[in-house]
C-alpha cells in the first residue's frame, strides 16, 4: 500500500507538472482528489490494514495529498495571477488623454491682489472699510484739506456729476468717513479698497477707472516710525522677508510730512534691471502722518492724537506682480487673460 | 521747471558735487528730479568761425562753397547747404575730425566735386532744441553774436557744457520755481554757503523819479495784494546777451529781445514774474488793478480777442485794459522794436484767480503757473528792482529813481513754536538739541530758543508752504534723512481685523462662482446712454430713476453711470466672441447707481449686484464628451448653489416672469421672502433674441439680483441633525399632467399633502411626446419616506403615497401614468 501510495505522488506530480490550463488542472484534481479520485481510491483499502500499520499508512497519505495539494495551489494561483494579468492588460487606457475638468473659472487679478493685501492687513488687525464712489465735494476735497481751487486739485482732474458730487478721485474719503464712524474712539485701524475715477485719457499705464486701497491708523501716540515699521511688515508680507523700503520726501495735501515709498525691486532684488529703471527700486504707495485739519475733520483732536496713512493703486501692483504690459487688460476682460490667474 | 547746473553754481559753489549726484540729494531730499541730461548731446571739436567768402557751388543750386576763418590759422572751405549762409556771419563751424550728436564724425570731403573741410551747423546739428530759435535760425545755421570769438569752443560759447536738473514739483514746494528757490535747497542739503545777488547796486544814474511817470492804484485788493511799478527811460530794443538766452534756452524759454528776455530771466531767477509795458502806450502813466467788466474784450499778445468776464483780474490804464493779470499781457502795450520808455510791473496776484482765468482762457504759462501757486511776497520788490539794473546794463536803459508801489497787506513770516519733544514723539527719532539746531541754520530759518528745547521759528516768506509745526517737522525729518528714521511697531492695545458681513459674502460667493465655471469681469461704471437704457425692469427705470450723467463726459460711450450691469456682461461676452473665446462664463460683482433726482441735489443709491451670464457650450467638447449648450438651467442652477450657500434658499422662489430684454417663455423672477413681504431681487433668464443680435450673440443665458437684501437674510448659522437611524422607502410617481403645470407646484402640492412622513420629493425626468398629446407632459417624481423612531411600514407608505397622487388628480387633472 505504501508503494501505491509512492506511485501515486510520482504520477500525479510529473502529471501536474506538464498542466498547461485551468481546466486540466481541475480535470487533474478530481483524478486523484475528488471523491472518486485515485487517492481516495487508495484510502478506501486502509480498512484492511492491521491496527499497528494504520496510522503509519494514514500518515503517509495525508502527506501524498498534501503534496498533491500544495502543487495544485501553486499552479491554480499562477494561472489566476495570469488571468488578472491578462485582464488588466485588456483594461489599459491610455492615461495622456486629458481628464474631465470641471473647468473652473478665476476671480480678477485685481481682486486677487485687493485680497491678498487685505488679508495681510487682516492679519495686522486692521477692518476694511468702505464707501461710496459717488461723493460729495466736501468728502473727497475740503475734509482732505484739498480747498476749492487748491493747485493740488490739479494733481487729479475728476468727473463732476454736479457742483458738489462727483466720482471720488481717490480712496481718502473713506478715511475720513471712518474717522467719523469711530467717533473720537481710538485707536483707529482700518484699510478701505475700492475704484476710483480720474480724466484720464486710457493708456497702457492709464486708465479712467482704478482701484486703490488706503489705510489709516488713528491713535493717541503714532509715530511717523511706526509707519515705517507698518509698511516694512506689510511689503515683506507682500514680497517676502527681504523686501526693503525707502521713503522720500514728497507731498499729498492730507499728510504732513508726505512720502513716496520704494520697494526694493522684486525682479532683481535691488540689484537694477529694467523693471526697476536700474534703479534697484520701484514705488509703490504714497503715504504720510495724516495732517491735523484731516484729522479734526474726522472728529478727533490733533493735540490729543496723531495717526498716519498710506495709499497705493491696485493695478500697479498687479502690473509689477504679473508683469502685465497694458493696463486695459484688466477692464477688457478677455477669458484668454483672465484665465491666467487661476494660481493659488 | 528746468535747472541749469552751471547756472546754479553762480549761486552756491556746487564743486565736488557731480549734476547726477546733486539730482539724487535733491530727490532723496523732496525735490524730485526726473533725469539730469547733459546739454552736451555729443559735439566735440566745434568752433566759432567766420564766413569770409560764400559763392554759389558751381554744380549744385542748393550749395554754397564758403571760406572760413575758424582760427585754426588757415581759411577753410567749406560746402554748406544752408538758405541763410552769407559772408560776415559767425557761426559754428564742425572741424574736420568733430563729433556732432547722432555719432556723426566730421571728415574731408568732396560735395559735388568741390571739397569741404568742415561743416557749418544748424542748432539742430548742435543738439539744441531749435523750436526756441526764430525761424530763420530753424531752417539754416545758428548765427552767432558778431562779437564772438573766432576759435572758441562752442560749447563754452552755447553754455553746452551743462547738465540740466528736471524738477518735479510737488504744489508745496513752488519756492523751487526759481533759481534761488533751487540754490537754498540745495544750500540746505550741502550745508554750503549761498552767494546771492544785490539787485540795490548801481540802480540809479539819474535824478527822474519813477512817480512822475507812473501811478498806481489797485482797485481790486482782495485779488492783489502787491504791486510796484518802476519805469526805464530810453532803452535800446535788440536782442539780449548770448549767454542769458543760452540760459533762456537750457530752462525751455524762447529769446525773444533784451526787455522781455529780462522779464523772463528774473522771472527764471526770482521766481517773480515780471510784465514790461511800452509806456508810451499806457494812458496816462496810470495803472490799476481791477475786475473785468461786463463785455470787456482785450486782445492778448497772441493776436486773440479774449472775452473778459467779470471774475477775470485785469491791469489797466486810464482809458483801456492793457492785460490779464498774471496771465498775458495785451496786444496794446506790447513792447516793440520802436518801444523806447518802460513801465515794469512786479506783483503777487491771488493765486486761485489767476488760476481760474488761464484754465478758462486756455493759457497757462510760465507766469500763470507761478502766480497760481503764489508767489513770494518777500521778492515782489527784490526781483522788480534786479530786472530794472538788468535793463540798464543790457538795454542801455536808464531806471528812474524810486519804486512806485501799492501794498494792501504787508507780507509777514510764520513764526511756529515747536520742541525737541514733540519733533522726536511725533517721529519716532531721538534727535539732539544740536541736531535740530543745525537743521534750522541750514535751511536759513530763524530760531530762537525760547525756553530749553523749544524754538520759535520764523520760516522766511520764501517758504510759504510751511505754516503749521507738522510742516517744520516734515523739514526736519526730509533734512535729518527718512532713511534715518526707525522702523517701530504701532504701540497700545491690539485689534482684531474681521470682514463685515457682506464682506464675508462676497468673498464667498466669489470662490463659490469660480468653482462652479465663472469668470470675474470688472467693467466700467460709466457707461452709454443706451447700455444705461437696458432691463428697464432692473436698471431702476420702474422706481422713477433715469441714468445719472456725467457733467462733462469725455466721450459719449462714457457719459452716464451704470444702472444695470447685464450691458456690460454683453458687451465682454460679445468682446470675446469676436476674438474666438467662444464659450463664455462670467460674473460680476458691482454698484448701480439710481438717483430718482435730475439733477441730483444728494448722493445717488449705490446698490451692490451680483449678475452673471453663460453663452456657447457649458465645457468644451472633448474626446470623451460632446459639446452641450448652456442652457437656462446652467444659471438656475448656480443661482441655487448661491442661495443655498448664503442659507436663503427656503426664503427664494422662483416665478415665470417677462421683464423687457429677456426671453419671455424663459425668464424667472427672483423673489426672497422677507419680514415685509416677498421682495423681487432680480431675474433669471435668456436675453431676448432680438438684443442677442444686437450684441452679436447667440443664446445667452444671464441673471442680474440685488446683494443688500441677501446680504440681510444670509444665514450662516449650523446646527447639527442627528443622523436617520431607520431605512427611508424611496417610492416613485410619474403623473401626464398639462404641460402648462409647473413642476415646482406639483412638488409643493405632493409636500403638504403627502404628510409629515413625507421626507423629500423631487422632479426625476419631464417627457414630453406625441403619444401624450401637444399639450400634455408626463412628469416623474421621487418620493422618499422616512420615520425618524421607527421603520415605516408599507401601508402606510402606500397611504401617504395614495394621497399625493389624489391631490394631483384633484389639483391638476393628472393621471397616473403606468
Amino acid at each position: 500500500m505504501r508503494d501505491k501510495l509512492e506511485g501515486l505522488r510520482r504520477e500525479a506530480l510529473e502529471q501536474l507538472g506538464g498542466v498547461a490550463d485551468p481546466g486540466q488542472l481541475n480535470e487533474l484534481r478530481v483524478q486523484y482528489l475528488g471523491k472518486k479520485g485515485q487517492l481516495t481510491e487508495v484510502l478506501r483499502g486502509m480498512g484492511a490494514l492491521s491496527a499497528e500499520e494504520r496510522p503509519v499508512i494514514g500518515q503517509i497519505a495525508n502527506e501524498v495529498r498534501a503534496a498533491i495539494e500544495a502543487v495544485i495551489a501553486e499552479k491554480q494561483e499562477a494561472f489566476d495571477r495570469a488571468e488578472t494579468a491578462r485582464r488588466l492588460q485588456a483594461e489599459t487606457i491610455d492615461v495622456t488623454l486629458p481628464g474631465k475638468s470641471r473647468g473652473e473659472g478665476t476671480i480678477h487679478p485685481l481682486t486677487k491682489v485687493t485680497q491678498e493685501i487685505e488679508d495681510i492687513f487682516l492679519g495686522m488687525g486692521y477692518r476694511i472699510a468702505e464707501g461710496p464712489e459717488v461723493e460729495t465735494d466736501f468728502f473727497n476735497f475740503e475734509a482732505l484739506n484739498l480747498p476749492k481751487n487748491h493747485p493740488a486739485r490739479d494733481m487729479q482732474d475728476s468727473f463732476y456729476l454736479t457742483e458738489e458730487i462727483l466720482l471720488r478721485t481717490h480712496t481718502s474719503p473713506v478715511q475720513i468717513r471712518a474717522m467719523r464712524a469711530a467717533n473720537g474712539q481710538t485707536p483707529l485701524k482700518v484699510i478701505c479698497p475700492g475704484k476710483v475715477y480720474r480724466r484720464d485719457d486710457d493708456d497702457a499705464t492709464h486708465s479712467f477707472m482704478f482701484h486703490q486701497i488706503e489705510g489709516i491708523v488713528v491713535g493717541p501716540n503714532i509715530r511717523m516710525s511706526d509707519l515705517k515699521g507698518t509698511l516694512l511688515q506689510f511689503v515683506q508680507a507682500m514680497y517676502g522677508p527681504q523686501t526693503q523700503i525707502r521713503l522720500r520726501p514728497s507731498f499729498f495735501p492730507f499728510t504732513e510730512p508726505s512720502a513716496e515709498v520704494d520697494v526694493t525691486c522684486a525682479q532683481c532684488g535691488g540689484h537694477g534691471c529694467r523693471m526697476c529703471k536700474h534703479t534697484g527700486w520701484i514705488e509703490i504707495l504714497g503715504c504720510g502722518m495724516v495732517h491735523p485739519k484731516v484729522l479734526e475733520y474726522g472728529g478727533y483732536d490733533p493735540k490729543e492724537v496723531t495717526g498716519f496713512a498710506f495709499g497705493m493703486g491696485v493695478e500697479r501692483i498687479a502690473l509689477l506682480k504679473y508683469g502685465v504690459d497694458d493696463i486695459r487688460h484688466f477692464y477688457n476682460n478677455d477669458l484668454r487673460f483672465l484665465g491666467q490667474f487661476a494660481r493659488m | 521747471m528746468n535747472v541749469s547746473y552751471r547756472w546754479l553754481n553762480e549761486y552756491i559753489d556746487l564743486s565736488g558735487i557731480e549734476p547726477a549726484k546733486l539730482a539724487e540729494m535733491m530727490t532723496r531730499g523732496g525735490i524730485e528730479i526726473d533725469s539730469v541730461p547733459s546739454r552736451n548731446q555729443g559735439v566735440s571739436k566745434v568752433v566759432v568761425g567766420l564766413v569770409k567768402t560764400r559763392e554759389k557751388h558751381p554744380d549744385a543750386d542748393k550749395l554754397s562753397v564758403c571760406t572760413v576763418d575758424a582760427g585754426t590759422g588757415e581759411e577753410l572751405q567749406i560746402v554748406c547747404g544752408a538758405p541763410n549762409v552769407a559772408a560776415g556771419l559767425k557761426v559754428p563751424v564742425a572741424l574736420v575730425g568733430a563729433e556732432l550728436p547722432g555719432g556723426l564724425k566730421i571728415k574731408r570731403a568732396k560735395l559735388r566735386g568741390v571739397e569741404s573741410q568742415g561743416m557749418l551747423c544748424s542748432a539742430r546739428e548742435l543738439g539744441i532744441n531749435d523750436k526756441l530759435l526764430p525761424k530763420e535760425q530753424q531752417e539754416g545755421l545758428y548765427i552767432l553774436p558778431a562779437d564772438s570769438e573766432i576759435g572758441a569752443d562752442i560749447l563754452d560759447v552755447l553754455a553746452l557744457d551743462d547738465s540740466i536738473l528736471e524738477l518735479d514739483l510737488t504744489p508745496n514746494r513752488s519756492d523751487c520755481l526759481s533759481m534761488l528757490g533751487v540754490a537754498y535747497e540745495a544750500s540746505a542739503l550741502t550745508g554750503r554757503p549761498l552767494r546771492l545777488p544785490d539787485p540795490s547796486k548801481d540802480l540809479y544814474a539819474s535824478t527822474d523819479k519813477t512817480s512822475d511817470h507812473v501811478q498806481v492804484t489797485i482797485s481790486a485788493k482782495e485779488l492783489c495784494s502787491h504791486y510796484s511799478a518802476r519805469f526805464i527811460k530810453g532803452v535800446k530794443i535788440g536782442p539780449s546777451p548770448l549767454w542769458m538766452q543760452n540760459r533762456l534756452i537750457a530752462a525751455g524759454i524762447r529769446p525773444i529781445s533784451n526787455i522781455v528776455d529780462i522779464t523772463n530771466y528774473v522771472m527764471l531767477e526770482y521766481g517773480q514774474p515780471l510784465h514790461a509795458f511800452d509806456a508810451a502806450k499806457v494812458a496816462g502813466g496810470r495803472i490799476d488793478v481791477r475786475l473785468a467788466r461786463e463785455g470787456e474784450t482785450l486782445v492778448t499778445l497772441d493776436g486773440q480777442e479774449r472775452k473778459l468776464e467779470p471774475h477775470m483780474l485785469l491791469i489797466t490804464d486810464a482809458e483801456k485794459p492793457i492785460a490779464l493779470a498774471g496771465v498775458m499781457g495785451g496786444l496794446n502795450s506790447e513792447v516793440t522794436n520802436d518801444t523806447v520808455d518802460i513801465i515794469l510791473e512786479s506783483a503777487r496776484f491771488d493765486g486761485g484767480s489767476v488760476r481760474r482765468t488761464s484754465r478758462q482762457l486756455g493759457l497757462r504759462s510760465e507766469a500763470s503757473a507761478r502766480f497760481e501757486k503764489e508767489v513770494d511776497p518777500g521778492r515782489v520788490r527784490e526781483a522788480l528792482d534786479r530786472a530794472a539794473g538788468l535793463m540798464g546794463k543790457y538795454a542801455d536803459g536808464v531806471v528812474s529813481e524810486g519804486v512806485v508801489e501799492t501794498i494792501v497787506s504787508e507780507a509777514k513770516p510764520s513764526v511756529i513754536t515747536l520742541s525737541l519733544e514733540k519733533i522726536n514723539r511725533f517721529l519716532g527719532t531721538s534727535l539732539s538739541s544740536l541736531e535740530v539746531k543745525t537743521i534750522w541754520s541750514r535751511l536759513g530759518f530763524e530760531a530762537a530758543e525760547t525756553e530749553n528745547d523749544v524754538w520759535q521759528v520764523t520760516v522766511p516768506t520764501r517758504r510759504g508752504g510751511v505754516h503749521l509745526d507738522v510742516d517744520l517737522i516734515e523739514e526736519v525729518a526730509r533734512l535729518h534723512g527718512y532713511d534715518e528714521i526707525p522702523t517701530t511697531p504701532i504701540e497700545g492695545p491690539t485689534t482684531t481685523g474681521s470682514l463685515t458681513k457682506p464682506q464675508a459674502i462676497r468673498r464667498d460667493l466669489r470662490g463659490l462662482l469660480t468653482g462652479s465655471g465663472l469668470y470675474e469681469a470688472i467693467n466700467y461704471s460709466v457707461t452709454s446712454p443706451q447700455a444705461a437704457g437696458l432691463f428697464p425692469d432692473l436698471n431702476g427705470a420702474d422706481d422713477g430713476c433715469k441714468p445719472i450723467p456725467l457733467a462733462m463726459p469725455m466721450s459719449e460711450e462714457r457719459s452716464v453711470l451704470r444702472t444695470v450691469l447685464l450691458p456690460s456682461l454683453l458687451e465682454a461676452a460679445a468682446y470675446n466672441q469676436s476674438r474666438k473665446n467662444n464659450d463664455v462664463a462670467l460674473f460680476e460683482i458691482a454698484n448701480v447707481y439710481h438717483s430718482k433726482e435730475a439733477p441730483l441735489t444728494g448722493l445717488p443709491k449705490e446698490k451692490p449686484r451680483l449678475a452673471l451670464l453663460l453663452t456657447g457650450n457649458r465645457t468644451a467638447p472633448a474626446w470623451n464628451r460632446a459639446a452641450e449648450k448652456v442652457d437656462f438651467y446652467d444659471a438656475k442652477g448656480i443661482l441655487e448653489a448661491v442661495f443655498e450657500r448664503l442659507g436663503v434658499s427656503g426664503k427664494i422662489a422662483y416665478e415665470a416672469a417677462q421683464p423687457e430684454h429677456f426671453h419671455p417663455g424663459r425668464t424667472a423672477a427672483l423673489t426672497l421672502a422677507t419680514e415685509n413681504g416677498r421682495e423681487t431681487i432680480g431675474y433669471v433668464g435668456q436675453i431676448h433674441p432680438d438684443l442677442q443680435r444686437e450684441f452679436d450673440l447667440g443664446d445667452v443665458y444671464a441673471a442680474e439680483l440685488e446683494l443688500a437684501p441677501l446680504y440681510a437674510e444670509a444665514d450662516g448659522d449650523i446646527a447639527y441633525r442627528p443622523l436617520p437611524r431607520y431605512p427611508a422607502v424611496e417610492r416613485d410617481l410619474a403623473v401626464v399632467v398639462g404641460r402648462e403645470v409647473p413642476g415646482e407646484a406639483l412638488a409643493s402640492a405632493i409636500r403638504s399633502a403627502a404628510g409629515e412622513l413625507l421626507e423629500s420629493v423631487r422632479v426625476f425626468d419631464v417627457y414630453t411626446g406625441e403619444r401624450l398629446g401637444a399639450d400634455k407632459k408626463s412628469v416623474a417624481l421621487a418620493l422618499v419616506y422616512r420615520h425618524s423612531d421607527r421603520t415605516l411600514t408599507d401601508e402606510e407608505v402606500t397611504a401617504s403615497h395614495e394621497r399625493a397622487l389624489a391631490e394631483l388628480e384633484q389639483s391638476f387633472g393628472a393621471e397616473l401614468r403606468k
